[in-house]
């Protein structure tokens, strides 16, 4: 009995026949040929292209240049490290540390209500236009968002004329004459750098968190909140915990990316360097590429230790 | 008796969607008491009421004499066995077990006896260590009652705990969880939408539709004597007769229930014809064509199976004949 036209009645039906068929079965009977053809392009460009331009980008850090003819001496020295660890350059890289750190704090706490309002809350058109959000800023010009910004931030920009308006112009001058923070504007300060740096990698915070905030069922806070704790509490020992691998993973964003940056302090902020722009100056200018390859690799090490303080704090138990 | 949880006129609407309406209730301490219903008939919103979650859209509910509305849930002495467990999957099992000690600010050494000894309660000694990953389905249940009921609530809820396990398992938990009752005398409210769960452990069972009680009674008063068409019909298999078929089988015009295993097969009494005959083991049911209705009859299995499509002749007692009050 055939149901439908075109049903033949045989138990094991004929190949399919041509190049397509044939593959089809060869990759069933054996399906890590399959893996080994999707598999191989990708791992040579990560291994060669990628690991392998990171260990010559290592190795070079360790050859030295002659102070005299500019050449690189390819010879195994440790000089290098030295000159990257005299006063100047330890400002460098602690500067940009502490702006890493203060962005991802930053970014992590703004983040988490707009992510948690999308994971738990958001629905249909509004979950859309929650994406839309946050993805629009990402689909313009870099360059053109931190130009926006520095005449957002100039002494002649809008928010200078909205202190001015509240009659509040005495506070922010009273923020900017501060030391470290304050500069002549809010687009040369260091305040100035910091607030752009949170706005463009916000993104990268927020949706690596609202990815983990989705996976923790509703029933969980509900049953926190029936074992008595209070919201506050729930957030502290139910939340917080079983987020923090989606925030661990935003923060990998936000503090590497602000670690490698060298355009957003070039264009705002006051005139101090940070690594990204030494590495710059270095490799280019000055013609001194080991010394910029040292400096390229303190992000590297930071990150390490970072994740792997990380993993020791439980961050990643949750996984 | 004190009253444990009363329901005055609880509403609890959706939008449109009345999920509870106008339910009153009450429940004694110390009862083991089931809600049974389909799902969507408002049985879950209730222990959500009960619990906290939901607050009543209209109405009043005490818990213990005291008013429960506008009160959030963490400050109800309440604790709820989640339908999916809701184990906290970053804390072990001691720690999840030891989570409302460690809340009320208990000290570490302290809850941590009391949650071994909670664990133990539930047969799951030296489990402490492991995460609620690793445990089974059975064990996970074990440890979401161990969880709560180391708090000592004064009501425990618990919402379909036994629906994710397998038949054997969730009879041994049956039993388990009445035993415990019995020994703790806390009042457990149970949802179901398992009729012989209900019956075989609630001291009185609630049965809900459509956002309302159909009938609150003990187990036997609700096998034996369902109020309406629909208690007869979810509880159980009993038959269901229209007006015309009681009035054949020498009722009122009236709609009525007749239990399976109430009916017995032999040489006198009315003719149907046999429609099916399903082998159960200790019993068989027969299903038989009566002018159209059908009527399920248990026989035991001393008694020869009549042959499909064969005529028998079927009798009853006729006080068994449960005439209903209401057509719904």
């Amino acid at each position: 009995m055939s149901l439908a036209a075109g049903i033949t009645q045989s138990a094991i039906l004929p190949g399919r026949g041509g190049v397509f068929g044939n593959l089809s079965d060869t990759f069933w009977r054996k399906p890590k040929l399959l893996l080994f053809i999707l598999l191989a392009p990708p791992v040579l460009w990560l291994g060669v292209v990628y690991i392998g331009s990171l260990l010559a980008l290592l190795v070079q850090s360790f050859f030295s240049i002659d102070e005299f003819s500019g050449m690189v001496n390819r010879e195994f020295t440790l000089k290098t490290y030295g000159e990257l660890l005299i006063p100047a350059n330890v400002d460098i890289i602690v500067r940009t540390v502490v702006m890493a750190t203060l962005v991802t704090i930053a970014s992590a706490i703004i983040a988490f209500p707009i992510a948690y309002y999308a994971a738990k809350f958001a629905k249909g058109r509004w979950k859309a236009l929650f994406y839309l959000g946050i993805m629009l800023p990402l689909w313009s010009s870099y360059l053109v968002k931190i130009y926006a910004w520095k005449l957002i931030l100039a002494k002649e920009g809008i928010l200078n004329w909205l202190f001015e308006t509240l009659h509040l112009s005495w506070l922010l001058d009273a923020y900017l004459s501060l030391p470290l923070v304050g500069g002549t504007s809010l687009s040369i300060s260091s305040t100035g750098t910091f607030l752009v740096f949170v706005y463009v990698w916000l993104p990268f915070m927020i949706l690596p968190t609202q990815a983990a905030l989705e996976r923790v069922p509703g029933t969980l806070l509900e049953a926190s909140s029936d074992l008595g704790a209070t919201p506050r509490q729930t957030f502290r020992h139910v939340l917080l915990p079983l987020a923090l691998p989606g925030i661990i993973a935003g923060s990998i964003f936000t503090f590497s990316l602000t670690l490698g940056d060298y355009i957003i302090p070039q264009i705002i902020g006051s005139s101090r360097l940070f690594i990204g722009q030494a590495v710059y100056a270095h490799q280019g200018t000055a013609g001194n590429i080991p010394l910029a390859a040292a400096f390229t690799v303190v992000p590297v090490v930071i990150m390490g230790v970072y994740l792997w303080l990380a993993k020791r704090a439980g961050a990643f138990d949750a996984l | 008796m004190t009253t444990a949880v009363s329901f005055n006129k609880v509403s609890r609407h959706f939008g449109d969607v009345r999920a509870v309406d106008a339910v009153d209730l009450n429940i004694a301490e110390g009862e083991f008491f089931a809600m049974l219903g389909p799902s969507g008939s408002g049985k879950t919103t209730c222990l959500r009421l009960i619990a906290g979650f939901e607050q009543p859209t209209s109405g009043q509910i005490d818990i213990f004499g005291q008013s429960a509305v506008g009160i959030p849930p963490y400050r109800r002495n309440v604790n709820t066995v989640f339908q999916d467990y809701a184990l906290f999957p970053h804390l072990n099992v001691l720690d999840n077990v030891a989570y409302g000690m460690m809340i009320r600010g208990v000290s570490r050494e302290q809850r941590m006896r009391s949650a071994e000894d909670a664990l133990a309660m539930v047969r799951l000694p030296n489990y402490g260590a492991r995460k609620p990953s690793q445990l089974s389905g059975g064990q996970r249940q074990r440890v979401a009652l161990a969880r709560a009921l180391v708090n000592e609530p004064r009501v425990l809820l618990l919402d379909e705990p036994l629906g994710a396990l397998d038949l054997k398992l969730r009879e041994n938990m049956q039993e388990e969880l009445k035993v415990l009752q019995k020994s703790l005398g806390i009042t457990f409210v149970f949802v179901t939408h398992d009729q012989g769960e209900a019956l075989s452990m609630a001291d009185r069972v609630a049965v809900f539709n459509d956002g309302k009680i159909m009938q609150i009674g003990t187990p036997e008063e609700i096998y034996r004597r369902p109020r309406t068409r629909f208690v007869a019909d979810f509880v159980g298999s009993s038959n269901v007769l229209s007006p015309q078929t009681t009035q054949l089988l020498g009722g009122p015009n009236n709609w009525a229930s007749l239990r399976p295993e109430d009916i017995h097969i032999g040489d006198k009494g009315i003719s149907a014809s046999v429609v099916n005959a399903s082998f159960l083991g200790a019993s068989t049911r027969l299903a038989m064509d009566l002018n159209g209705q059908r009527i399920n009859a248990l026989l035991p299995a001393s008694v020869a199976v009549p042959a499909q499509g064969s005529t028998v002749k079927f009798g009853f007692d006729a006080k068994n004949l449960h005439i209903m009050d209401e057509a719904k």
